[in-house]
């Protein structure tokens, strides 16, 4: 069940923050979301966030490049239009792989990166002319805020919130 | 403290005298008389056609390049009957029609061409593992010196196991002054063809002016007062240091010493970078003295380079498993792998930049350096590129295997083997041309050097204390920790 009001605690350290995140963890609240102006180490690990795997998404791009240039290659230089070139021996894709191998190590490294990008972009959402989904804009700058779902449950949550150093607690309503 | 189990020490005796009889076989067992060759050749040809053809397919290749001769030509320079054999780079044309033709198997001059190649097989089955060896524990040394230079925070820990590899640099370094001497003074190999008599001398049928026109760097005295002087240079680094660095672990002068061993390895640095690549065109490049290669120093840093930081994660990973070294954990293990795959990586584009521009621009005084190679060593040739590339790269990708001791060992036992080959195509085709193998001569060779290895790098580990205490960067290497990784069966609240 999705509730329509949310906590959110401030923070204004980023180990307070982390310490808070564990503490609500170990008292089994769910965390929706915690919003910070810089990485902070160890935070992905605190919330139990899943690993990316945006890595392995790269690996497999990287292959599909490869496999284009050596495609790509073949097609041209031995298939289509088999010329000596400078005595450049284009009788078969082997015969003449040294010449090919700078491009395949490009085109390996622009798919490896173009579309891990792009695959970041859409998985996390951003794109221009997107509408910003901050809550209060200090968290772009000094604070750190932590978005936790209410269930009947605000004055535990706000009691708990404030033993974990939080420097404001709001309720709102989550639109 | 560190104890040298007995069992190991035992191990590394063992491996030094069965290396030993099987180097001191292979010598007594070398053709010594152009008989012998001649009656190698016999069998060879007997029963083997497809290696005669591919010989003579070079051989006649060359001459159609106009190549200045190939490498067996230069070999041969000690004899006077085959002058014109030598000669061939001055355009004689009908030795080399003589050398392709089938027949030219009973020609003398090949037989002693033969025998030369013959004889230098133990010699090189020897200095094929001892260039491995003694470049490993220089690079090991050059590696200790840049995290000395670059304050690292991760490696400190490592810093005693580092020095304990580098305790190999000095009996390897003194069977190489033996080698020197041996090919220098004594004259008793022809490893070097550029050594024989008469090379430098225009009355000579020996002569050979191209070589000739580099003798102002190619002369045995000069060649010689080199390689002690490299050898000299790198030993007393490793003198000073290994003592400066245990004094630093009782010092109480406000990292005076630190200082004073940070300075040292600047200046070692700066040392090693002109003797590592004047080594190489003494020790290797020399090996052919028609061809030359710009990046070759290089090359040879990145082969001996990675191959170092294999072995120091070898020895790290056994004698972490012996409980031998607190303070290591799996992220520094995650460390060494990735700089094992990232100087496999290295490796591979400069071996590649080599051999491609060598192979595009097709100018035949480079060609037949890999043409040599191609014909008759392919299988090392490519091998080496599957193990010192593709393996590694796809074992040691993943962030996680890269901690997993067991993967590192895996990858670089492969590693190893893989450079260990690309010593063997750097030498072996200049000195035994296609009479390689790998056989007792060989095998012996790697296990005698092995042996002193285990012997001098354990027997050093065990006599410093196994951390360095007094280095200022030592706490944080102790809790240095890759963000990236898990620590399996460690305690891992201690870090973030």
């Amino acid at each position: 069940m999705e509730s329509s009001k949310v906590i959110h605690a401030f923070y204004n350290d980023d180990e307070v923050l982390l310490d808070a995140v564990k503490a609500v963890k170990s008292e089994h609240h769910h965390i929706e979301e915690v919003f910070c102006p810089f990485p902070v180490h160890g935070l992905d690990k605190a919330m139990g966030l899943a690993p990316t795997k945006l890595a392995i998404t790269a690996f497999f791009y990287g292959i599909t490049g490869l496999a284009f240039a050596i495609w790509m290659t073949n097609y041209m230089m031995i298939e289509d239009w088999p010329q000596d070139i400078g005595g450049k021996p284009s009788f078969s894709w082997f015969e003449n792989m040294p010449a090919f191998v700078p491009i395949m190590f490009e085109l390996t490294v622009f798919f490896a990166a173009h579309l891990m990008v792009i695959t970041f972009y859409m998985r996390s959402r951003i794109w221009p002319f997107k509408k910003a989904e901050n809550p209060d804009p200090r968290t772009t700058d000094d604070h750190f805020l932590m978005e936790i779902p209410v269930h009947n449950n605000e004055s535990e949550l706000t009691a708990l919130l404030t033993k974990t150093g939080a420097v404001e607690i709001n309720i709102v309503d989550k639109h | 403290m560190y104890q040298f189990s007995g069992k190991l020490k035992t191990l590394s005796i063992i491996l030094t005298v069965v290396g030993l009889l099987g180097i001191g076989w292979s010598f007594f067992t070398a053709p010594s008389t152009i008989e012998d060759a001649k009656e190698i050749i016999a069998q060879q040809s007997g029963h083997d056609d497809g290696h005669g053809i591919a010989h003579a397919d070079e051989h006649s290749n060359d001459h159609a390049n106009g190549a200045h001769g190939d490498d067996h030509h230069d070999k041969e320079l000690t004899d006077n009957d085959h002058n014109a054999t030598s000669g061939s780079h001055t355009g004689e044309s009908n030795i080399d029609k003589k050398m392709s033709a089938h027949g030219a198997h009973n020609d003398d001059t090949h037989a002693e061409h033969v025998l030369h190649q013959l004889q230098n097989k133990p010699w090189s089955a020897l200095y094929v593992s001892l260039f491995f060896f003694l470049g490993i524990s220089l690079l090991v040394l050059a590696f200790y010196a840049a995290q000395r230079v670059a304050q690292s925070g991760w490696s400190i820990v490592l810093f005693r196991v580092m020095e304990a590899v580098t305790a190999n640099l000095v009996p390897t370094s003194i069977i190489m002054l033996l080698v020197i001497l041996a090919a220098s003074v004594l004259h008793v190999n022809h490893m070097f063809p550029w050594m024989a008599e008469g090379t430098f001398d225009p009355a000579s049928p020996n002569y050979d002016a191209i070589v000739d026109g580099k003798s102002w760097w190619m002369n045995v005295p000069g060649w010689t007062i080199r390689g002690i002087v490299y050898l000299a240079i790198w030993n007393a680094y490793r003198f000073f240091i290994r003592k400066n660095s245990i004094a630093e672990d009782t010092a109480d002068d406000n990292n005076k010493i630190y200082k004073k061993n940070y300075n040292a390895s600047v200046i070692f640095l700066f040392l090693f970078m002109i003797t590592e690549s004047m080594m190489s065109w003494d020790w290797i490049m020399g090996l052919d003295p028609h061809w030359f290669s710009t990046l070759f120093g290089w090359y040879v840093l990145a082969s001996l380079l990675v191959s170092a930081l294999t072995v120091v994660a070898f020895v790290t990973i056994y004698l972490r498993s012996k409980n031998a070294i607190p303070g290591i954990n799996d992220s520094h293990i995650h460390d060494l792998a990735k700089f094992m795959f990232g100087f496999s990586v290295f490796w591979t584009y400069l071996w590649f930049a080599q051999f491609m521009l060598i192979w595009y621009a097709d100018i035949p005084e480079e060609t037949t350096y890999f043409v040599a190679r191609f014909n008759e060593y392919k299988l090392p040739f490519l091998a080496m590129v599957v193990m010192n590339f593709v393996f590694p790269v796809l074992l040691l990708i993943n962030s996680d295997y890269k901690s997993i001791p067991w993967f590192v060992v895996i990858g670089g036992i492969v590693i190893l083997g893989g450079h260990y080959i690309d010593i063997f195509v750097m030498i072996m085709p200049a000195t035994v041309g296609p009479f390689w193998s790998f056989g007792i001569a060989e095998l012996s060779a790697v296990l005698f050097f092995l042996g002193i290895f285990i012997y001098t790098v354990f027997s050093a580990f065990a006599k410093a204390n196994p951390i360095p205490k007094g280095n200022p960067f030592l706490k944080e290497s102790e809790h240095f920790h890759y963000y990236n990784i898990e620590h399996r069966g460690e305690g891992s609240g201690d870090h973030h």
